[in-house]
């Protein structure tokens, strides 16, 4: 959450609430709301390494505000983020190991194993394509964000496949 | 080998719409609990050069009323075989099909054909358009077949034209579309005499992933209205539209699971869109 802070402060300055309104409406619908205090959390962590300053704003009737800005040090530290590449997706190793494991505990079926585990995929895959149904076709940020859930599903799908043809022969 | 399982059918009968009005043939009314289709032992094995390839090798399936299942696995695992039994396309070399109560065993090659017009509408991978006839000849084509007039086959034919959005390609030809765009009217032509079951082979097999969408988001909705549909797919989004999923391997179902219907945002889901720090 800290980088994409820092990203959407980086066109001016905002308070907590307003940093998780834009968050949803980029992200729509489909992403798990940000949790307000979790991104107050957030504000407060990037203040202290100085990424980050607050100002306290008073409000008439209610509570003061914090309206915060990016620090030059904030801008570098994004600066650098969009300079490094991201790292790859990684194989779901926890199945894997189970799966590799299996046979020597005797305690589960390859096969089975497999079975389940395409069961829980499909029935994930299924929720995203409800998610992207319910979803505003004009949110292409909100789409690409599940399409691109969609296709890792489907290459975790597909790999299941051939575990699937190599240990059936094996049987 | 495990072979799973029994599936809780949930879904009631739903309603579907009319059978063609001129429908003379000998319909055996199944009755509520009658499944769609039901297979036993099928059997078919394909004789060509080198070893005999066992494309299904005893396969019981039983598809209800409304239901929507896909058939997933790798190539070559006999799925599309499979598909082609249940629509009469190939004949088993053992094993029985009932079709609405109705045991197809007997069924000559012409009576297929009929059924093919009347109860099954089928689209495939390469859409099987008649590539010189124009989208508006394709699609009603089987309905004059199947004994509609003129005119019922032409306002049948622009009623799903529209609802498919191809309302103003009528008399474009098959070669001038998109694939996305052959495919919906595949799908026009397949259900303009209202099958009880649609069959699709790998409907979205030669299209990008946005046709796919689009072909997935129809069929879904003409599940929602009660369409029966068996889908054999390579693709995974296009199979979790089904409400049940039969992995297919090696000639046999490995597994039959029945999908959550449970609304959106269940467990799992968020975990697999959340940003993390």
């Amino acid at each position: 959450m800290r980088l994409p802070l820092l990203a959407l402060l980086a066109r001016g300055p905002a308070h907590g609430y307003e940093l998780k309104q834009d968050l949803e409406q980029l992200l729509g619908s489909a992403y798990p709301q940000p949790n307000v205090g979790q991104i107050y959390v957030t504000l407060g962590r990037l203040e202290k390494s100085g990424l980050i300053e607050g100002e306290e704003v008073e409000q008439s009737s209610r509570p003061n505000k914090k309206i915060y800005h990016l620090t030059d040090a904030g801008r570098e530290a994004l600066r650098a983020w969009y300079e490094e590449t991201a790292d790859e997706p990684r194989v779901r190793d926890e199945f894997f190991m189970k799966l590799a494991l299996a046979p020597r505990t005797g305690l589960a079926d390859q096969i089975a194993l497999i079975n389940k585990q395409r069961r829980e995929y499909l029935n994930t895959m299924r929720n995203l394509s409800k998610l992207a149904a319910a979803e505003s076709r004009d949110n292409r940020i909100s789409q690409l964000l599940i399409e691109g859930a969609m296709l890792h599903l489907q290459a975790d799908l597909d790999w299941l496949e051939r575990c699937q043809e190599e240990l059936e022969e094996l049987e | 080998m495990k072979r799973v399982t029994p599936r809780a059918t949930s879904r009631s009968a739903t309603s579907r719409t009319a059978p063609s009005p001129d429908a003379e043939d000998t319909r055996s009314p199944g009755g509520e609990d009658t499944p769609l289709l039901r297979a036993e032992g099928l059997v078919k094995t394909h004789y060509g050069e080198g070893a005999p390839a066992h494309a299904v090798r005893g396969v019981d399936l039983s598809v209800r009323q409304g239901e929507f299942v896909a058939v997933t696995g790798p190539s070559g695992a006999g799925k599309s075989t499979l598909l082609h039994l249940l629509g009469g396309l190939q004949r088993p070399d053992s094993g029985s099909l009932w079709l609405d109560g109705e045991c197809t065993d007997a069924y000559s090659e012409a009576r297929w054909a009929v059924e093919r017009r009347r109860r099954i509408g089928i689209v495939f991978q390469f859409f099987n358009l008649v590539s010189n006839l124009s989208v508006a000849d394709n699609v009603e084509l089987p309905a004059l077949l199947a004994g509609l007039s003129p005119r019922q086959a032409r306002a049948e034919r622009e009623l799903l034209l529209d609802e498919l959005g191809l309302a103003g390609k009528e008399r474009s030809m098959p070669g001038e579309l998109s694939g996305g765009e052959q495919q919906r009217v595949a799908l026009a032509r397949a259900l303009v005499n209202h099958p009880q079951l649609l069959l699709a082979d790998e409907p979205a097999g030669s299209l990008d992933s946005k046709g796919t969408r689009e072909v997935t988001r129809l069929l879904s909705r003409f599940h929602q209205r009660g369409q029966t549909i068996v889908l054999v797919t390579h693709d995974a989004r296009l199979a979790s539209a089904a409400d049940r999923v039969i992995s297919f391997f090696d000639g046999r179902i490995a597994d039959d699971a029945v999908l959550d219907t449970t609304p959106a945002r269940g467990t799992g889901i968020s975990g697999v869109l959340e940003l993390r720090d």
